[in-house]
């Protein structure tokens, strides 16, 4: 009953962050309520027993990820978002639209059954810490987790030799 | 104890807000951040359904979510940077440079 009601707040808080993050004239605004729902997020994960994914959230999204938008933002001009229109012209069609999607998405979830039982629990101390996690990452999932390093180093590159200022 | 489908329910509901928001903002920004949006509605989904089934696999795809997801960030922001510097503008509606 407890968990219950912890997520609905989790839920609630990210539904409205979310909401009011796609809908903020202002990006600055926009980012906040981008933190607010990543936080909510790690919450959820903190529920599902996933601790050591809601300090990665926390480290990566929050601290690292976000700051580098907030950064970006603040660097380039946004005091033209004030003035123009912050949606195109098509914004109530594709917001029935996604009514649409959810609602149908909604209607299958609802209806549907899952091959997990809803009272299952995750075993506490045996298969869910942070050392079963790293036992699998590096062993079971060593080859894409060395493909995820080598996607890091080509975005690092990448970002590098886009953002550079040209000589001619 | 929460049932599975709230999960996945709070997941797609989060993803469709993430698909509006790509489809109808201008700003550039504001289209990638809503795209950070649908990949965190598929790490919940991922997390929920690693707790369910009790399996960890999904836990170790969302640390591969969440790597490429920092990646493409830092690639998108420096594309924006050069667009901004190239056209003046941060508006997807004012990107017509391919003539698409």
């Amino acid at each position: 009953m407890l968990n219950q009601i912890v997520f609905a707040y989790f839920a609630v808080v990210i539904l409205f962050s979310a909401i009011m993050m796609i809908t903020r004239k202002n990006p600055i605004h926009s980012v906040l309520f981008m933190l607010l729902l990543f936080f909510h997020i790690a919450g959820v994960f903190v529920l599902l027993n996933a601790e050591f994914l809601a300090a990665v959230q926390l480290i990566v999204y929050a601290g690292a990820i976000l700051i580098l938008y907030l950064f970006v933002v603040m660097l380039l001009q946004v005091d033209r978002e004030v003035k123009s229109a912050r949606a195109n012209r098509f914004w109530p069609w594709l917001a029935v639209f996604g009514l649409m999607i959810a609602a149908e998405i909604s209607l299958l979830v609802l209806r549907g059954s899952f091959p997990a039982g809803n009272d299952q629990t995750m075993r506490m101390a045996a298969g869910a810490g942070v050392r079963e996690l790293g036992m699998d990452l590096y062993t079971k999932y060593l080859v894409p987790f060395e493909v995820a390093s080598v996607i890091l180093l080509v975005g690092l590159v990448g970002a590098v030799m886009l953002a550079k200022k040209t000589e001619n | 104890m929460v049932p599975l489908s709230w999960y996945v329910l709070l997941s797609a509901v989060l993803f469709t807000i993430g698909v509006v928001g790509v489809l109808t903002r201008r700003n550039v920004f504001i289209v990638l951040m809503s795209i950070e949006l649908m990949l965190n509605a598929a790490n919940i989904n991922l997390v929920a359904f690693s707790h369910y089934l009790q399996d960890l696999t999904g836990q170790i795809f969302v640390i591969f979510v969440i790597t490429v997801a920092a990646a493409e960030a830092a690639v998108a922001l420096a594309l924006i940077i050069l667009l901004a510097r190239n056209r003046g503008a941060v508006y997807v509606d004012e990107f017509n440079i391919l003539k698409g």
